[in-house]
C-alpha cells in the first residue's frame, strides 16, 4: 500500500449527487493500490470535497481491446496502453465539502449538497484532511480506531456520542464485545455520562476471554477500579472466577410487575391472554400478585376468584407455569431485603459505573426480567429527578447509558411500544437515559427503535436483511452496502450517524495487550495511585 | 542550423498541405517519413517525407533494359553516363508545421512553399526541437494518402527516435499519445505500435 501522503489519483470525469462521481485514474496511479473504504479529496474550483471509494472499475476506450486483447507480455504495449487505451476508474462518494472562504473554513466540513466540476483533481485523503474532518483526540474526544489503511487516529466525540441512543451491531465473533469495552472506557474517560451495563456473558466487568480462548482480556474494573461497581446475581459464579463484587442483587416477587410478562411472553411460552390476566391479577392482589398467585391452590376460592376475573382456567395455569420459572431463579426471592435500585443508583449518582454480572444465569429469561424490570424503576426514578430538578433548578442527575445485548429480544416490534427500552430509545435524552444496544441480528429490532439510534457502528454483516436494517435512511446507502459487505471479519467496523461527520471504515483500536491497556489508562486522569495499582496489575 | 550539405533538392510543386521536390543527385532522396524544411530561417515549413519516385525526365518515354551485357548494375550507369540526366528522383511531403528561429508551430502554414526554394534534411538537432510536441501526429493521421498512414506514421517516429539519445523513451511518449488519439480504433494504434516496438 502506497504510504504517500495525499498522492494525487486522477480527475473527475461524470456525476451526480445522487450517484456520487466517475474519477479516471491516471496512469501512475495503479487500480490495484485502490480499496473500498478508503478516503480521498476532491479539489473542486471553489471547494474541497471529501469523499469514499465505493467501486472500483476496469475501462477500455475502445471496446476491440477486450475482443482482441494485446499481447501483455510485450512491456512496450503495456507501459503505452496502461492509462491511455486501458484505464481503471474509481467510483467516490462525496460526503462534505469545505468551501474556500474564510467563513467556511471556520464553518469546518458541511454535508454535501452539489458535485466538483469537470476534470476536479483527486488525491488520497492525507492523514492532516483527515484530522481536519474528525477532529484529534482531546478532552471529548476519544481515539476508538483508524480509518483503513491510514495512520490517522479517528476520534469520536463521546459527548455528543452519548447524547442520543446508540447502536453496535455485528455477526457473531467480529469483535463486537471488544469494540464495545473500547467505547465503553471511552465513555468512562471523557464523557460526564454513567453506564449501566447488563453483562449477560461476565465480559465487562472482570476479565474475559479473546475469541481464541487463550489469552484473558482485562475489563473495566481491573483498569479503572475507583470508577467502576461489579454487581452480580450469582455471587457464588463470580467468587470462583475471582471477582471483587460490590453487590449482590436480590429481586423480590414484589418488583416484578406485568409489563414484564409482556417482555418474557416468548421466551416463558406464556398465551396472550395469560399476559392480560397477570394485569388483572395485579389489579386485585396489589403488589404482592405473584405470591398470591402461586399462593392458591385448587380450592373452590379460586375457582370463583378466576369467575369474578373472567380468566379462563387454562390461561390461569399458564400464567402459573411461568411464573413457577420464574420463581425458581435462585436470585428471586419473596421478598428481598435490600432494594437493588436504590443501591444502584446511589453508585451512578455518585458518577460509578455498574456492571451487573448475570453468572450462571446465562439463559435469556433471567436477562430480559431483570434487565427489563432493573431499567424500568432507573427510568421511572430519573425521570422523578430530571423532573425536580427542572422544578427546583437543582443539578441534574448524571447522563447515563444503559448497556443492553441480545437487543432484539427488548426490542423487536412486537414488544418495543410497550416494553422500557423501546421508551427509553424513542423518548432519547429527554430524562438524561439513553441505550446502547448491542446485537448481532439488527433486522429483529423495530424499525422505528433503528431510526432513532444516534450513531451505528456496525462490524461485519453478511445477511441481507440485517444490512438494510443497519442502513435503512442513510445517505448512499447502497455504496455504503458494498463497504460493510466487505470488511474483515475481525477488528474492523463501519461507523456512521451523529457523532462522526461521515460514515467511516475503522480498523479498531487495540485492546487486550498490556501496552493497550498503558494506552487507554493513560489517557484518563486517575490519581498516581490508581496508576500505581495498575502497574502493579500488569506485573 | 542546416548546412548547405543538407540540402536535398528544390521544390518543384507546392500546395498548402504538401510539396514536391526534386533531388539533385539521382537517388538522393531523404528516407521514407524524415523531416524535411524549405524556405529560410524566417519562414520556414517542415515536411514529412511519405511518397518518393525515380523515373524518366520525360513522361512518355520509359526507360529500356540495358544491362544484358554488363557484370554488374554499376557498369550500367558507368557505360550509359546520360542515364544521370535522364532520370530523375523525386519525394513528396507532407506539410506537418512552419516556424521561425524563434517558434515552431505543428499546425498549416497561411501560405504553401515556393517554387525552387531549396529543401533541407532536418539535422537531428532541429528533429529533436521539433518532436518536442506530438501535435503533428493529429496532422498526419488525418490525411488521406496513397501510402498507408500506420506505415508512414511509424516511420516518421522510427526516424525521429534516432535523434533522441533515449529512442525508448521517445517512442513510449509517441505511443501514448497515439493512444489517446487513436482512442476508439484501436486497430489502427496496434498497426501502429507493433511498427515501432524496439526489437
Amino acid at each position: 500500500m502506497s504510504e504517500e501522503k495525499g498522492q494525487t489519483l486522477g480527475i473527475v470525469v461524470s456525476g451526480s449527487v445522487d450517484k456520487g462521481v466517475e474519477v479516471r485514474l491516471d496512469s501512475s496511479a495503479s487500480v490495484e493500490d485502490m480499496v473500498v473504504g478508503r478516503y480521498v479529496t476532491i479539489e473542486g474550483r471553489q471547494r474541497r470535497f471529501f469523499g469514499m471509494i465505493t467501486d472500483i472499475s476496469l475501462g477500455v476506450t475502445d471496446p476491440q481491446l477486450t475482443i482482441n486483447p494485446p499481447d501483455v507480455t510485450d512491456p512496450f504495449l503495456s507501459e503505452v496502453l496502461n492509462g491511455t487505451a486501458t484505464y481503471g476508474t474509481i467510483h467516490v462518494l462525496p460526503m462534505l465539502t469545505i468551501g474556500g472562504d474564510v467563513a467556511s473554513l471556520i464553518e469546518g466540513p458541511q454535508p454535501v449538497k452539489t458535485v466538483p466540476s469537470h476534470f476536479s483533481g483527486v488525491s488520497l485523503a492525507s492523514d492532516a484532511d483527515m484530522s481536519l474532518v474528525f477532529g484529534e483526540e482531546d478532552e471529548n474526544r476519544f481515539f476508538i480506531g483508524n480509518p483503513l489503511d491510514m495512520e490517522t487516529k479517528l476520534c469520536l466525540d463521546l459527548p455528543e456520542f452519548v447524547k442520543r441512543s446508540n447502536g453496535i451491531f455485528g455477526k457473531s465473533g467480529t469483535g463486537k464485545t471488544f469494540l464495545t469495552r473500547i467505547l465503553l472506557i471511552g465513555m468512562l474517560q471523557k464523557s460526564q455520562a454513567v453506564n449501566l451495563i447488563f453483562d449477560m456473558h461476565n465480559e465487562y466487568g472482570w476479565e474475559g476471554s479473546s475469541e481464541e480462548g487463550r489469552r484473558k482480556v482485562k475489563a473495566l474494573k481491573q483498569l479503572f477500579p475507583e470508577k467502576v461497581a461489579v454487581f452480580t446475581l450469582d455471587p457464588e459464579n463470580s467468587k470462583r472466577r475471582g471477582v471483587s463484587t460490590d453487590f449482590v442483587v436480590r429481586i423480590g416477587y414484589d418488583e416484578i410487575e406485568p409489563e414484564d410478562m409482556v417482555l418474557l411472553r416468548q421466551t416463558l411460552n406464556i398465551t396472550d391472554l395469560a399476559v392480560e390476566a397477570a394485569y388483572q391479577l395485579r389489579r386485585r392482589f396489589g403488589r404482592g400478585w405473584i405470591q398470591s398467585t402461586l399462593d392458591v391452590g385448587e380450592s373452590e376460592d379460586t375457582q370463583e376468584l378466576l369467575k369474578e376475573l373472567n380468566i379462563h382456567e387454562s390461561t390461569f395455569q399458564s400464567l402459573r407455569r411461568g411464573l413457577q420459572t420464574i420463581g425458581r431463579l435462585s436470585f428471586i426471592e419473596p421478598h428481598a431485603s435490600v432494594d437493588a435500585v436504590n443501591s444502584l443508583l446511589g453508585y451512578l449518582n455518585k458518577g460509578m459505573n455498574v456492571v451487573l454480572e448475570f453468572g450462571r444465569y446465562r439463559d435469556i429469561t433471567a436477562y430480559v426480567l431483570v434487565a427489563n424490570m432493573l431499567a424500568r424503576r432507573i427510568y421511572a426514578r430519573y425521570q422523578e429527578m430530571m423532573e425536580r430538578s427542572m422544578s427546583e433548578d437543582i443539578a441534574q442527575p448524571n447522563p447515563l447509558v444503559i448497556t443492553i445485548e441480545e437487543a432484539h429480544k427488548f426490542l423487536n416490534p412486537e414488544v418495543a411500544s410497550r416494553a422500557i427500552f423501546g421508551t427509553i430509545a424513542r423518548e432519547m435524552r429527554k430524562y438524561n437515559v439513553s441505550l446502547l444496544v448491542i446485537d448481532q441480528r439488527p433486522s429483529g429490532i423495530d424499525d422505528e427503535v433503528m431510526s432513532q439510534l444516534g450513531t451505528k457502528i456496525t462490524c461485519l454483516l453478511d445477511n441481507e436483511k440485517d444490512i438494510d436494517s443497519v442502513l435503512a435512511g442513510v445517505s448512499g446507502k447502497s455504496e455504503l452496502k458494498s463497504v460493510l459487505a466487505r470488511l474483515a471479519p475481525k477488528q474492523q467496523a463501519l461507523i456512521f450517524g451523529h457523532a462522526v461527520p461521515m460514515p467511516v471504515p475503522i480498523r479498531t483500536r487495540e485492546y487486550g495487550s498490556a501496552e493497550s491497556y498503558k494506552g487507554f489508562v493513560g489517557g484518563a486522569d486517575a490519581g498516581q495511585q490508581a496508576k500505581k495499582d495498575i502497574e502493579e496489575l500488569w506485573d | 542550423m542546416t548546412e548547405p550539405s543538407d540540402r536535398v533538392g528544390e521544390v518543384i510543386e507546392a500546395s498548402t498541405t504538401e510539396f514536391v521536390a526534386e533531388c539533385y543527385e539521382l537517388y538522393g532522396l531523404p528516407p521514407l517519413g524524415s523531416l524535411v524544411s524549405v524556405g529560410d530561417a524566417a519562414d520556414k515549413t517542415f515536411g514529412i517525407v511519405y511518397h518518393a519516385t525515380t523515373a524518366s525526365v520525360e513522361p512518355g518515354r520509359r526507360p529500356i533494359a540495358r544491362g544484358k551485357d554488363e557484370v554488374s548494375e554499376e557498369g550500367i550507369y558507368k557505360s550509359s553516363p546520360q542515364l544521370e540526366k535522364l532520370l530523375r528522383s523525386e519525394f513528396s511531403a507532407l506539410v506537418v508545421g512552419h516556424g521561425n528561429s524563434e517558434a515552431i508551430h505543428q499546425f498549416l502554414p497561411p501560405k504553401p512553399a515556393r517554387i525552387h526554394g531549396f529543401v533541407y534534411l532536418c539535422p537531428s538537432e532541429q528533429v529533436k526541437t521539433f518532436s518536442r510536441s506530438f501535435d503533428f501526429l493529429n496532422l498526419l493521421i488525418t490525411t488521406s494518402l496513397p501510402v498507408s498512414v500506420e506505415e508512414l506514421v511509424a516511420a516518421t517516429l522510427r526516424q525521429m527516435g534516432q535523434a533522441h539519445e533515449d529512442k525508448q523513451a521517445f517512442l513510449k511518449a509517441a505511443g501514448r499519445e497515439l493512444a489517446t488519439l487513436l482512442s476508439s480504433d484501436y486497430s489502427r494504434l496496434r498497426a501502429i505500435l507493433g511498427r515501432i516496438a524496439p526489437e
